[in-house]
């Protein structure tokens, strides 16, 4: 039985302007994502993943270009709804954000209980006491003690701050969680225990995630399904067991072997050249630069061509002849 | 300067102390922040090593105090025989040409306003190296040896117009430009993308390799180290806990705190999903407040009463050249 999408995200484009021209960031991007399952984007830095975070979250900044496309939550395009209408309905109580270093966004003067209980009284009109209880029980649910809650963050480990705002992205039990790179300043130790609570969270509530992190082994912990970005493009979409033992694009297969395991005997390999410049990206295949496999046709931007269920792999190797 | 240690070991760490004075508003002393709390290890003239531990655990304190950036509370480091201590500003200035130094954090660590001509000559200039043409030739030198080439290319480049890893490379060939007998990289990497990590730390080694040079760098990314360093010291809490060979190390890892924190380092493998890590629960050790005894000991799953919470353990010898500081082992 398929079942329907909670998100599905068609065409999705966001660019800036810049004084050096325009940048096309996230440029012609579709994926699902069902109930209770975790998509994990993953890509180097300066990909993009930041910025579709932003563009599906409606989180611009003023230099936006363009910004199109639709984003179906269930039935409805929350691109297409009137801003007032997707403050109050959406953000926050059905998709909820933690940013790229939030946990040094923090408001340095206001105790951190307060902080998580605010969305509840701002979006719910929830009374301060309701709103406490509640903040109460989602520290217990991410393992910070509630003696905390009167603390202020800078009375906080890193690992406790970035807890809290998880705290706060959970309190108003959204259907979908964004995490931008929630776990990439913390130490191992830090970072499986915010994992373990991550698992726990999407088991018992059933929410569904996008996690963004260039950790591929960290990804691994919760990716139900994977998406590798390359230069504003998904170059594969796959179930996440597909992804990691078998993956079909060239860059995907080159990136796992990149990844360092710590039992392996051979050290890992290095992706040889630089990602594009987005200002002027090569007009065929982005990655054909530093392919490997690259032919006569990668000269030609490449579909995302369909390889199996759910799988995706936007190189010409997977096409039908020419 | 007497000489006092053998022929073959570079640098040796004595006992060595690094407080930090903590005060509150601003002036009543309230203590101490213990960073560096009694370490003791000596480096082989052309060895590469790890330090590894948690945030916190006391890694760029130890790196600043072997590179006399820090006074040591107590104990000492000696190089070459000599004691850094007993050094005047001279001395100081030489010792630090002779050590190369690669700090935390690539993004600050080069000027934003100086080319990287001036970024490379500038240590040259400082260590009076009056001859233009010398100079030019040993920037470029270096500038091949971290592999930016042509070298030309690069010189009148400002740092935004480089890449994370090229900045990294010259954040390097700058600590190389001086030709150094040992280099102290901190976190060299960590800023960077995975592929990019790979290519930093085999270049690193294979400078280390070629020059001879002694190599110690400081990683909290355990599963890269077996790749780019012969020996590694396990940090927590300003103390070495564990030290041995690095495949000795990882593969037969025999602190408490170093078990939890290999078990903690995921590979990339679907099954992860469904499983949960065992991860001690607690924070790393107050460094102002140390608890008595082992400082893992709260957090550790066979903490002993009575010896652990009291005692601190002092290192034993559980396998042969590897050295755990555990009661477990007594
Ligand atoms: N407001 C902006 N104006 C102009 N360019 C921008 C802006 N924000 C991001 N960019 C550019 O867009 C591209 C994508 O940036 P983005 O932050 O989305 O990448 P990312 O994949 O999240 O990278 P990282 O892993 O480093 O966080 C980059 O080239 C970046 O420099
Ligand atoms: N100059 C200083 N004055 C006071 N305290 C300091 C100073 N430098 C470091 N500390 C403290 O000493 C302890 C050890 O810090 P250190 O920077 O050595 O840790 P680290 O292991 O390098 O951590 P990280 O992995 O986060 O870089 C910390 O509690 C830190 O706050
Ligand atoms: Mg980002
Ligand atoms: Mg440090």
């Amino acid at each position: 039985m398929t079942q329907p999408a909670l998100l599905r995200v068609e065409n999705l484009r966001l660019a800036y302007r810049t004084g050096r021209g325009v940048v096309r960031a996230v440029d012609g991007v579709d994926f699902d994502l069902r109930r209770g399952e975790a998509l994990v984007l993953l890509g180097e830095s300066g990909c993009g993943k930041s910025s579709l975070a932003k563009a599906l979250l409606r989180l611009l900044p003023r230099n936006v270009q363009a910004h199109e496309g639709r984003v179906w939550l269930d039935d409805t395009d929350i691109l297409a709804l009137p801003e007032e209408r997707f403050r109050r309905d959406v953000q926050w109580l059905r998709i909820s954000m933690v940013m790229q270093a939030a946990m040094n966004a923090l408001n340095p003067v206001v105790r951190v209980g307060e902080q998580v209980a605010e969305p509840l009284m701002v979006h719910r009109g929830w009374s301060r006491a309701k709103a406490m209880e509640r903040a109460a029980e989602v520290f217990a649910l991410v393992g910070v003690s509630t003696d905390f809650l009167g603390r202020y963050p800078f009375e906080l480990s890193g690992g406790m701050r970035q807890r809290v705002v998880l705290a706060m992205s959970l309190v108003t039990e959204p259907d979908l969680v964004i995490l931008d790179e929630p776990t990439s300043a913390l130490d191992v130790l830090t970072q499986a225990g915010i994992m373990n609570v991550l698992k726990r969270i999407k088991r018992e509530l059933n929410t569904s995630f996008i996690l963004i992190t260039h950790d591929v082994s960290t990804s691994s912990e919760i990716a139900d399904r994977v998406a590798l970005m390359y230069a504003g493009q998904i170059v594969e979409l796959a179930d996440a067991r597909h992804f990691f033992t078998e993956p079909a694009h060239p860059y995907s297969q080159m990136l796992m072997a990149s990844v360092p395991r710590l039992h392996q005997p051979d050290p890992p390999q290095h992706i040889p050249g630089q990602p594009p410049d987005l200002l002027d990206p090569p007009a065929g295949c982005r990655y054909a630069p530093r392919c490997p496999k690259r032919f006569g046709r990668c000269d030609e931007m490449p579909d995302s061509i369909t390889v199996g269920e759910r799988h995706h792999v936007r190189c010409w190797l997977h096409g039908a002849g020419p | 300067m007497n000489r006092d240690t053998t022929a073959e070991t570079l640098l040796e760490a004595r006992d060595l102390h690094t407080w930090f004075e903590l005060r509150q508003w601003g002036f009543l002393r309230a203590g101490h922040v213990r960073a560096v709390d009694g370490v003791n290890f000596a480096l082989r003239r052309g060895e590469a090593v790890a330090f590894v531990g948690e945030s916190g655990c006391g890694k760029s304190s130890l790196a600043r105090t072997l590179l006399g950036l820090h006074r040591p509370t107590r104990g000492e480091v000696v190089f070459e025989g000599g004691h850094l201590e007993a050094l005047d500003k001279r001395g100081l200035k030489t010792y630090r040409a002779r050590v190369g130094y690669v700090q935390q954090d690539p993004y600050g660590a080069l000027p934003p306003f100086m080319d990287v001509g001036r970024i490379l000559s500038e240590p040259l200039i400082i260590h009076g190296v009056r001859d233009r043409e010398t100079r030019q030739a040993r920037v470029r030198a270096a500038l091949e040896e971290v592999r930016l080439t042509p070298a030309e290319s690069y010189l009148s480049k400002f740092p935004h117009q480089l890449s994370g890893g090229q900045q990294q490379r010259v954040v390097i060939a700058r600590a190389l430009v001086l030709e150094p007998s040992m280099i102290i990289a901190d976190e060299p990497v960590s800023m960077l993308d995975a592929s990019v990590r790979v290519e930093i730390l085999r270049l690193l080694r294979n400078i280390q390799v070629e020059r001879g040079l002694t190599l110690a760098f400081i990683t909290h990314d355990l599963s890269t180290v077996r790749h780019f360093a012969e020996r590694i010291f396990v940090m927590y809490g300003g103390r070495i806990v564990e030290q041995a060979e690095v495949n000795e190390l990882l593969d037969h890892p025999q602190h408490p705190y170093t078990q939890a924190l290999l078990a903690a380092i995921p590979d990339p493998d679907p099954d992860n999903a469904d499983r949960e890590h065992a991860v001690p629960g607690g924070e790393p050790p107050s460094l102002a407040n140390p608890p008595p005894g082992c400082r893992f000991h709260p957090r550790c799953p066979e903490a002993m009463a009575g010896l652990c919470d009291r005692d601190e353990p002092p290192d034993f010898e559980p396998r042969p050249v590897h050295l755990s500081a555990c009661w477990l082992h007594r």
